[in-house]
């Protein structure tokens, strides 16, 4: 149906922002998600403030040892940045798992991580790649992890005021492994369960600090801590994997939803892991 | 309030309601009604159109945040010469059954020709992978840009040898 009466504000710096936050005022990066909500009417924002023309929300560049993505870096231009390719090279890798070329063209990776969809790609990228957020309110800004970020079903640390300023991705090292995988009805279309992958292999093909974070199947990115801990040291056989889809059961406790009961998730999970972890195998692995 | 924005190349000054989405704008503002509202929540596609030259769910943008953008509706790209050839093909493999689909399908199309010489059929699948046709004519549709794309690189390749300038007069 047609958006609700609302207001609409564009703040073209921060102080123009932290004037224009107030009761019933709901930021606006990308919209991707936002108004079609409107359609819905899910939600009746008094006034939406505009923010995509704040310059201090932009760019993407390598700083302080950490990549930084500003919140209004659209998916799009997350897919083809070679210091993200270079740096990150999970979030390229996730870009065209979101949605379709239109909707990558506007969406934003702050609005995605604000709106904290448990479906989502790029909260699960977050947790996976263990990044922090940099939320900025008026007069200061703080950092929190991607893991204390997600805090329940759309709901996030942020308080009211706060806003996403960037996102630090630590620097992929020469051992980093990472992947993602996702089934979806349709190409685009939300994971009906999903895997981002992210672990170092070592020179004596050893697995260390794996994060394993599935997306689709609970009320924000899933890190299957108990899979992660039976691949730890591991070299990356078929008795591992075996090891990590065994104990990956106890990490997950999918809701049913429109696509199936939970125990069809849990399978496509298992499965996922396992597809995810065969391609991360090192090729001797591979042809014994 | 105010916006004063490109519409295919016409500057035109209106004002509009915040809660106007770009196609509704463009529809019932403008009259531009070549641009289709399906959906309206950024599901089918049938909306698609350029904003600063790059494809947007027009049913997911606000009019109101479009001042000083340039949008390039279906009519526009009709209009430029850019597509002849895509729609011919469509029209050829009757890639359009009801045509509710069809400014989208083209407009989303137009980006794999513009962007994506190179694409081969499944990667013209995934890029319309966000456009519905509900009269599930997606077959022909795909014949369609294949066609397209393969006859522009003969002609280019053509084109290369003799320093032909019409191709690149009509792009």
């Amino acid at each position: 149906m047609k958006w609700p009466a609302l207001g609409y504000l564009r703040a073209s710096s921060l102080d123009e922002l932290w004037r224009a936050l107030g009761d019933g005022a709901q930021i606006l990066a990308g919209g991707q998600t936002l108004l079609a909500t409107l359609a819905f009417r899910l939600s009746e924002p008094g006034t939406l403030v505009d923010i995509t023309r704040i310059p201090e929300l932009r760019g993407i560049s390598v700083t302080g040892g950490v990549l930084r993505v500003g919140a209004l870096t659209r998916h799009a231009e997350l897919g083809r940045d070679a210091l993200v390719a270079r740096h990150a090279p999970l979030l390229t890798q996730a870009v065209p798992h979101i949605a379709h070329p239109a909707i990558r063209n506007r969406g934003t990776i702050g609005g995605s991580l604000a709106y904290a969809d448990p479906a989502a790609e790029l909260p699960a990228c977050a947790v996976a790649l263990d990044a922090t957020l940099v939320l900025a309110r008026e007069g200061g800004e703080r950092r929190v992890k991607a893991t204390d970020f997600f805090t329940g079903l759309l709901t996030t640390a942020l308080e009211p005021g706060e806003i996403i300023a960037a996102v630090e991705f630590p620097l992929a090292g020469p051992s980093q492994r990472a992947v993602i995988l996702e089934v979806a009805r349709r190409s685009g279309d939300y994971a009906m369960a999903g895997l981002a992958a992210v672990l170092d292999l070592g020179a004596d093909g050893r697995v260390t600090a794996p994060r394993l974070t599935f997306f689709g199947v609970g009320d924000g990115p899933v890190l299957a801590t108990r899979a992660n801990a039976a691949l730890e040291g591991r070299a990356l056989d078929a008795a591992a994997i075996a090891a990590a889809q065994a104990a990956l059961d106890a990490d997950l406790d999918p809701p049913a939803d429109l696509h199936g009961p939970p125990a069809m998730k849990r399978h496509l999970c298992r499965v996922l892991l396992g597809r995810a972890l065969q391609s991360l195998t090192p090729a001797t692995e591979q042809a014994a | 309030m105010m916006i004063t924005l490109t519409v295919n190349g016409e500057r035109v000054t209106r004002h509009v309601e915040p809660r106007r989405h770009l196609i509704d704008f463009l529809r019932l503002d403008l009259g531009l009604t070549g641009s289709h509202a399906g959906c309206e929540h950024g599901v089918c596609g049938a909306c698609t159109v350029r904003v600063d030259g790059e494809i947007v769910r027009g049913c997911l943008v606000l009019a109101a945040s479009l001042d000083g953008a340039e949008v390039t509706t279906i009519e526009g790209l009709t209009d430029s010469g850019e597509v002849a050839d895509l729609q011919d093909q469509f029209v050829a493999r009757n890639a359009a059954q009801c045509g509710f689909c069809t400014p989208g399908m083209v407009m989303a199309a137009a980006d794999i020709l513009a962007h994506h010489a190179d694409a081969d059929r499944a990667a013209i699948r995934e890029h319309l992978a966000g456009n519905y046709c509900r009269c599930t004519g997606y077959q022909a549709i795909v014949e369609a840009v294949a066609a397209t794309l393969s006859e522009r690189a003969i002609h280019t390749s053509a084109d290369a040898g003799r320093g032909d300038r019409t191709r690149e007069a009509r792009r």
